[in-house]
């Protein structure tokens, strides 16, 4: 059977996403929220047991869950997902079932959210808005390993299969960062990548975005701290978009991206 | 649970002399690693694969003694893990032909501190890179240096291959792989057995499930435990969908080189698919914390009487564009004598998985060395190919693919049988001393070795098959041109994660 009747025959593949919400991503543990907040009653109640959340940050290998006196947070910028907190302890800690992790600031991606000043974030998404609109909603993007483990690569490449089709969007990967408005960094910005990345950032025209794949380009995860690995890209590029994951997922990827180029249904209206 | 470790101990003078000897008599290596010792001392470990068994043949080099005669003279599959040793831990293989950085090669890049082995910092000092010294191996008329790399066109791991060439041609090729060095030995050592297999899981993500299942045989082996026949059946089935993951990566990269875009649209699919199922099995794409020292984390989330049918549509469609691909004459002519590694070539390297099976040898640890629950589902090694080149390695994922799914079907039939279920793990105890765990990954032959002192891990050395098998990658060269090479690429699999460490 010829080639293209083999692909006619299998029908249409491709996510709606994002103009309606698909199940699989939807469905997706992209992240770890911290759940059970303690009401008022059971912090006074604590002063007379142990505190039941005492040694909650010893749960995580990457150090992503902090105690403060009077919360417990988690930075999904560390976080792995490697489940352990949810495991031990399922009445602080869940798995959100959402791709949709990506933010435009590292704080947001603190939990319980760090109440940030609607200013802030206002500042960020105008600063990012002149940026972009010369995009005119195409985006051509440029992918660069800073010291991946290899998973990212195959979740950036599945954006290309007829699942994500990520073309019908206006989203092009690009080989020359000349031509690039998006650098998707991955990886955990290996002091040896860390020439290349600034040079690569150098070489594309203004505007340009940048995108942190993965919680090691954002924190160096389970590697940092270590001697040939700066924790995660930031140090080196001025990171705008941030998607944690290990690895993140496509959708959380296809997420980050249209949320830096302002192409996600409602967003014009911010 | 594998036996206990089998040493041979030579003085340093002897070492390369010994594993010579043992290597003509048949032996492969299958690795060379340093490790610093408590008192100050150095332990250089030859691993050596003869039929059915992994053994050591150990030399200990004496608290401030930083050198020792080279292997690579005597047997050159030592090569790169002589490199490897000189830029970690400061100790000079005398006589090694090439002794350049391989992984530490960047200026700024601090050495490991307090650095592991004794001696003074010697070629690991920082190495400026510039194009005005690009080394060449071969030298003629018109010869020039391309530097591919590392930052490529397309989305691919960073690496920096240096193509030596008329403009045609490629008569050699050198791969400088340190861009990715992410300090993965040091690290091991700083985490215990339960994060440790989260790092392993990390050191080539898309063999996560075969990193795991090595880390935690090691320990396994060393602690004496024997991990639950559901555990083990179940560890089969991600390491089998891991596999045919992977191959179909493989085989779509081909597709893609070959500008076959419908067979390329077609395996990507297959491959999300795959790793969709993957993910409904045990919730993370790449199999993520599936594996853990003593068994598995849990049971499988999905049911395995509703996942049969789902895996067997699963297994037809890809066997039917299989087929169809390889009776697809354009797509054959790109692969076909391209990339040849000669059988003796293969052999003499000691080379591994798919890359070995395309040129004639059969080596495969499932069948070699069975772990887990290979033992006994009725497995048999896909069959060699001698051509040794592109279309034979792609012929063998093939056939791997075929068998994956028929391991993976077994596993999962009797893990649906009702008296299969928890236990899941046992308790691994204190371990202590060296051991050995391998597993075959889908690129072939995964080797880690661990040293524990009362229940600590103190040294964690993976050995990746992609590292062992691209010191062969230039030798797939002769004869090729430039828009052959990433047909070699894709054919030989290789993960640069797994090979900077």
């Amino acid at each position: 059977m010829a080639w293209v009747l083999r692909g006619l025959r299998e029908g249409i593949v491709t996510t709606r996403y994002p103009k309606r919400a698909d199940g699989y991503g939807a469905s997706f543990k992209g992240a770890v929220s911290v759940t059970g907040d303690r009401p008022q009653a059971a912090v006074r109640s604590a002063r007379a047991e142990p505190n039941a959340d005492a040694g909650l940050s010893s749960l995580c290998p990457t150090g992503a869950i902090e105690e403060r006196s009077d919360e417990v947070v988690l930075d999904r910028g560390r976080c792995i997902l490697c489940g352990r907190c949810v495991e031990a302890r399922p009445d602080r800690f869940r798995f959100e079932a959402s791709a949709e992790v990506a933010t435009l600031h590292r704080s947001g991606l603190f939990v319980p959210d760090r109440a940030e000043s609607d200013e802030e974030l206002d500042l960020i998404r105008a600063e990012l808005s002149t940026k972009v609109r010369a995009l005119r909603r195409s985006v051509h993007v440029r992918h660069l390993d800073a010291g991946s483990d290899g998973s990212e690569e195959w979740e950036v490449a599945a954006l290309l299969n007829p699942v994500y089709d990520v073309q019908r969007l206006g989203i092009f990967f690009t080989a020359t960062p000349r031509h690039a408005d998006l650098l998707l960094v991955t990886g955990a910005g290996t002091a040896a990548m860390c020439g290349p990345l600034r040079t690569t950032y150098e070489a594309m025209p203004a505007p340009k975005i940048v995108l942190a794949a993965g919680t090691d380009a954002i924190s160096g995860g389970l590697l940092s701290p270590g001697y040939a690995v700066r924790d995660g890209v930031g140090s080196t590029v001025p990171v705008d978009v941030f998607v944690p994951g290990s690895p993140p997922s496509p959708f959380s990827l296809l997420h980050g991206i249209l949320l830096a180029v302002g192409l996600l249904p409602g967003q014009g209206a911010r | 649970m594998s036996p206990p470790v089998n040493v041979e101990f030579v003085g340093p003078g002897a070492l390369a002399s010994a594993v010579a000897r043992r290597v003509e008599g048949g032996d492969r290596l299958a690795g060379l690693f340093a490790s610093t010792q408590r008192d100050g001392s150095t332990v250089i470990r030859a691993l050596l694969a003869p039929r059915g068994g992994l053994e050591v043949v150990e030399a200990r080099l004496d608290p401030g003694v930083d050198r020792y005669p080279a292997l690579t003279p005597l047997v050159p599959a030592a090569c790169w893990y002589e490199r490897e040793i000189h830029d970690l831990f400061a100790v000079v293989p005398v006589g090694h032909p090439r002794l350049e950085p391989l992984v530490l090669a960047v200026a700024g890049h601090e050495p490991w501190r307090p650095r592991p082995g004794p001696g003074q910092p010697l070629a690991a000092e920082p190495f400026e890179l510039h194009d005005g010294a690009l080394a060449s191996h071969v030298a003629g008329q018109g010869l020039f240096t391309i530097p591919y790399g590392p930052v490529r066109s397309g989305v691919f791991e960073s690496v920096e291959y240096l193509v030596e060439t008329f403009g045609e041609d490629i008569p050699h090729l050198q791969s400088r792989v340190h861009y990715k060095h992410r300090g993965i030995e040091r690290r091991f050592g700083e985490l215990g057995p339960e994060d440790g297999v989260l790092l392993a899981e990390r050191v080539e993500g898309t063999a996560a499930v075969a990193h795991g299942l090595a880390y935690c045989q090691a320990l396994e082996g060393l602690g004496g435990v024997e991990v639950p026949r559901g555990a083990a059946l179940l560890r089969v089935v991600h390491a089998e969908l891991e596999r045919v993951a992977s191959h179909l990566d493989s085989v779509a990269r081909h597709c893609e080189g070959a500008g076959q875009s419908v067979a390329y649209a077609r395996m990507t699919l297959h491959k999300e698919r795959t790793q969709r199922l993957r993910a409904e099995l045990c919730g993370h794409r790449f199999g993520r914390g599936v594996v853990v020292p003593g068994g598995v984390s849990g049971g499988m989330l999905a049911d395995p009487a509703e996942v049969l049918p789902a895996l067997r549509v699963l297994e037809r469609a890809i066997a039917d564009d299989a087929r169809a691909l390889m009776s697809t004459p354009s797509f054959l002519d790109r692969l076909r004598r391209t990339g040849v590694i000669a059988p003796a070539v293969a052999f003499a390297h000691g080379a591994l998985g798919p890359v070995a099976r395309g040129s004639g040898l059969a080596g495969d640890v499932r069948a070699e060395r069975p772990y887990g629950a290979y033992g006994t589902l009725g497995f048999t090694p896909a069959e060699t190919y001698t051509d040794g080149d592109a279309l034979a390695r792609q012929q063998v994922r093939l056939e791997e693919v075929t068998t994956s799914f028929h391991l993976a079907r077994e596993a999962l039939d009797e893990l649906a049988e009702p008296d299969s279920g928890p236990p899941w793990r046992v308790a691994l105890p204190p371990v202590d001393g060296l051991g050995l765990g391998s597993a075959e990954a889908p690129q072939g032959e995964l080797v880690y070795m661990v040293e524990a002192e009362a229940g600590r891990v103190t040294r964690v050395k993976q050995r990746s098959a992609s590292f062992h098998n691209l010191a062969l990658f230039p030798d797939a060269f002769a004869g090729d041109i430039l828009t052959d090479f990433s047909f070699i690429e894709a054919s030989f699999g290789i993960s640069m994660a797994g090979v900077a460490g």
